[in-house]
């Protein structure tokens, strides 16, 4: 029971920080399907600095630089949707998906270019980083780690500034009817930057979170299993607000974290299904979801259009 | 917010635009045009489309740079390089399509841009509300705060623009045809507040092609032609003819001539019609029946978004109905695709010419064969007869007079408005239909292009043609219409004889307040 918490808890907070990403993203105009990617390129940057860190680090220390080694990779990676998309009026679901397809990729090139460069017999592309996660556990020999009350302060966080503070509202307004913000002297460019760069933040961040759970070493030709668009799923069916997607990462959190440790439910383990089963939960839980709200969708009106000054 | 320089010298104007001249590749939009607002006066700016109306209120903020001439505030020479400077010299707009964001409240569209905030950027809104409640109240502009765009009316919505100047002291009020959504009840209140601001002393600039209203409101007129400046006339001085050969460099006919209409057979009968709604859960239509009979034209009126579009979608085909049934020529075609209502007769002249009435990106030519390129005069074993069709459409748009960069092979796209338009008339009206069914066909059209289409349909109902027009215009409505149908809430709630009725008995029918049993 506790190790469902414990696992439910740690899927929902990576859900929900990269779907809170994807949701300033999309307020601020512009449709992030690569969410995937910069989750990848955050593992890639927590991953590296974790592994190569001298055993002796100050946990703090070993949290912090982790921590933000990943945001700012997630933060790097997602320039290329802003320049893309904003500067180059390119179709941004084409950017995204190839975003995808490179971030998985490139970060399996560049893992396998460091383990074979310190060791010629080592091509894998596999990065270690046991003694690091220790240092990211509340509570010993639990899966309880920092990222949990972090993510529950950057949800607030996120409620706050999308509601409270005049950038929310200046976002939002750029993500419903950039003409409008445009007239009213608000720099759209500037604010789709700024809402594409957020979600490389927490993209990044909830990548850093997803290895981590569990494990101590991860292989990067997995990527992150479709995270990002499970985040996707997440973001819509919270209908676009940070309480609802928290809510919403939470149930989604949970049929993952079944798919782990079915095992240990008698009920469950009697039903005798195959472990696929339990896998595939969470992402035909999203068809099914997608299904039935996806039709009154409260997406953000001029998500996907790239802002042209021209048009009034 | 910054009120802008205040010049040294007192000027009896509040902006001057002087001998402003602007091009664009192979045009001149503007071409040496002066334009001077004083204080405290409403002041309309009068022109067809493509005056250049729009350029030279785009010069004012700072949307595009002029070649020559310059632009004074207060008398000083000012410089406007983007919108921002307009709103820092207070110079604000209400713009034909509304910059609202429907999902916002009230509150904070009016704050947007100028938002009164604390440490950290977070939002004041109760002190933005009580000044927006005062400006409210003392400009009789109602709103409710609180209310989400997409919940209030299109006049609602319009006070909450005109709040959005006052919020930011704006001392300059430019309306860009105002009027074209609202209903006349809501244009009078609208006049009111217009006085109301000028005798505040705010300055007001009413661009509009509707001159009732310029009668009725400003105080003085400037009118543009073909991006040449006419003229400006004092409006009590003036009449709407001189107003109007002014605006169009001859003499136009308001009244549409007819004779009396001599209705024939029942052309198209509708029985009992109920159509579904895309935007909400009930019915747009609501068991609806009447008739179109040979030589008439019945006009269905009223206040855009009560069932009309749908109503259309039903009779030509584009939605199926929910119930009901509808009858051409005494047959039943209420499940009949659309080609086959067209073979047998029936025209539509659509509602949005560029959803519905063109393909943007082909040729003219192939735009106007759409309903008939299967014909065997246009098509031989599946291969198009292009000379048959060049030699269609070269005789349409003599005999229309459609005009074009290119002729036949000009991209519907490129083509203005009005010859848009013309064009899905004569294909519409050139296939000699039994019943055309026109829906605001003169919508954003200037006045001798609208007299040209109000000619040619009342030319179609004396050849004997049953006409079933849409329009959400009451001049349109009681000019040309022989019969009148009131549409309110996907129900006909009045029928009225264009003769006998008036303005403003029409209006309390659109507006619900009047009903007769059908």
């Amino acid at each position: 029971m506790i190790l469902l918490l414990q696992y439910t808890l740690v899927f929902a907070s990576v859900l929900m920080l990269v779907a809170l990403g994807g949701c300033f993203s999309e307020h601020s105009g512009v449709i992030n399907i690569g969410l995937e990617g910069i989750m990848v390129f955050g593992a890639l940057g927590g991953a590296l600095v974790m592994s190569k860190l001298p055993a002796a680090t100050p946990a703090v220390w070993v949290v912090v630089s982790a921590i933000l080694a990943a945001m700012l990779m997630g933060l790097l990676y997602s320039l290329l949707l802003a320049v893309a998309a904003i500067n180059f009026k390119a179709d941004q679901t084409l950017v995204g998906t190839a975003m995808n397809l490179l971030g998985t990729a490139a970060a399996t090139v560049i893992v396998k270019a460091i383990n074979t460069s310190a060791n010629p017999n080592n091509p894998s592309a596999t990065l270690q980083y046991i003694s690091a996660k220790k240092a990211f556990l509340l509570v010993d020999g639990y899966e309880f780690n920092w990222f949990m009350p972090l993510a529950v302060i950057l949800l607030v966080l996120s409620f706050f500034i999308l509601y409270r503070t005049r950038f929310g509202l200046r976002l939002m307004s750029c993500g419903e009817h950039p003409q409008a913000s445009a007239s009213v002297g608000i720099n759209v460019f500037k604010m789709r930057y700024a809402g594409v760069m957020i979600s490389g933040l927490l993209g990044g961040l909830g990548g850093l979170v997803y290895i981590t759970a569990g494990v101590s070493e991860w292989k990067f030709e997995n990527g992150v299993a479709g995270f990002g668009f499970l985040a996707l799923a997440v973001m819509i069916f919270g209908g676009w607000k940070p309480m609802r997607i928290a809510l919403a990462a939470l149930l989604f959190g949970f049929f993952r974290a079944l798919s782990n440790v079915y095992t240990g439910f008698d009920l469950l383990s009697r039903l005798n299904l195959p472990s696929t089963v339990y896998n595939m939960l969470p992402y035909i839980i999203s068809l099914i979801v997608l299904v039935f709200f996806s039709k009154n969708s409260a997406a953000p009106k001029a998500e996907g259009v790239p802002y042209d000054q021209g048009s009034r | 917010m910054e009120k802008g320089q205040k010049a040294p010298v007192q000027s009896e104007y509040a902006v001057e635009m002087l001998h402003i001249t602007k091009r664009f590749p192979g045009i001149v939009a503007n071409d040496d045009i002066t334009l001077q607002l004083r204080k405290g006066e409403i002041h309309a700016l009068l022109g067809e489309n493509g005056a250049g109306k729009s350029t030279l209120m785009s010069v004012l903020f700072g949307l595009y740079q002029p070649e020559e001439g310059i632009i004074k505030k207060d008398g000083a020479e000012v410089k406007i390089s983007d919108p921002n400077d307009a709103n820092a010299l207070g110079i604000g707009m209400v713009h034909q399509h509304f910059k609202l964001v429907e999902c916002f409240t009230v509150l904070d569209n009016i704050i947007l841009g100028v938002e009164p905030v604390g440490k950290m950027g977070v939002l004041h809104k109760a002190e933005a509300r009580r000044r927006v409640l005062e400006l409210s109240k003392k400009y009789g502009l109602q709103i409710d705060p609180d209310a989400k765009i997409s919940d209030i009316t299109v006049g609602m919505q319009q006070r909450t623009e005109i709040l959005k100047m006052l919020y930011r002291n704006n001392e300059i009020l430019i309306f860009d045809e105002p009027t074209a959504v609202l209903t006349p009840q809501e244009i009078d209140e609208l006049m009111q507040i217009m006085r109301s601001l000028a005798a505040e002393g705010k300055s007001i600039l009413f661009i509009s092609h509707k001159l009732a209203e310029i009668m009725a409101v400003s105080d003085r007129c400037s009118v543009l032609r073909k991006g040449k400046y006419i003229g400006t006339v004092n409006t009590k001085d003036t009449t709407v003819e001189e107003l109007s050969a002014m605006m169009v460099g001859r003499n136009v006919n308001f009244h549409v001539e007819k004779k009396p209409a001599e209705p024939g057979k029942v052309i198209l009968k509708v029985e009992n019609m109920t159509v579904a709604s895309k935007m909400h859960k009930n019915n747009a239509v609501r068991n609806v029946s009447f008739d179109v009979r040979a030589g008439e034209i019945v006009c269905i009126a009223g206040i855009d978004g009560n069932g009309q579009t749908e109503l259309v979608y039903g009779i030509t085909g584009l939605e199926p109905l929910v119930a009901g049934k509808i009858e051409l020529l005494g047959q039943d075609i209420t499940r009949q695709p659309i080609r086959k209502r067209s073979i047998m007769g029936m025209s539509h002249i659509p509602e949005d010419r560029h959803k519905h009435g063109l393909v943007l990106d082909y040729t003219l030519e192939d735009d106007l064969i759409l309903q008939s390129y299967f014909e065997s005069d246009f098509t031989k074993a599946g291969f198009l007869r292009r000379k048959n069709i060049r030699a269609y459409a070269n005789k349409l748009i003599d005999e229309y007079d459609i005009r074009s960069g290119q002729g036949p092979v000009t991209m519907a796209r490129s083509m203005s408005g009005g010859n848009q338009q013309k064009a899905i008339v004569a294909r519409e009206i050139d296939k000699e239909p039994s019943l055309l069914v026109a829906v605001q066909p003169t919508r954003g059209l200037d006045v001798g292009a609208i007299e040209n289409i109000h000619k040619q349909i009342v030319a179609q109902r004396d050849a004997g043609k049953a006409v079933l027009l849409v329009s959400l215009e009451m001049d349109e409505v009681l000019d040309v219409s022989d019969r009148i149908l009131v549409m309110y809430e996907g129900e006909i709630v009045g029928q009225l004889d264009p003769k006998t009725t008036t303005p403003e008995e029409m209006g309390l029918y659109m507006a619900g307040a009047k009903r007769e049993e059908m």
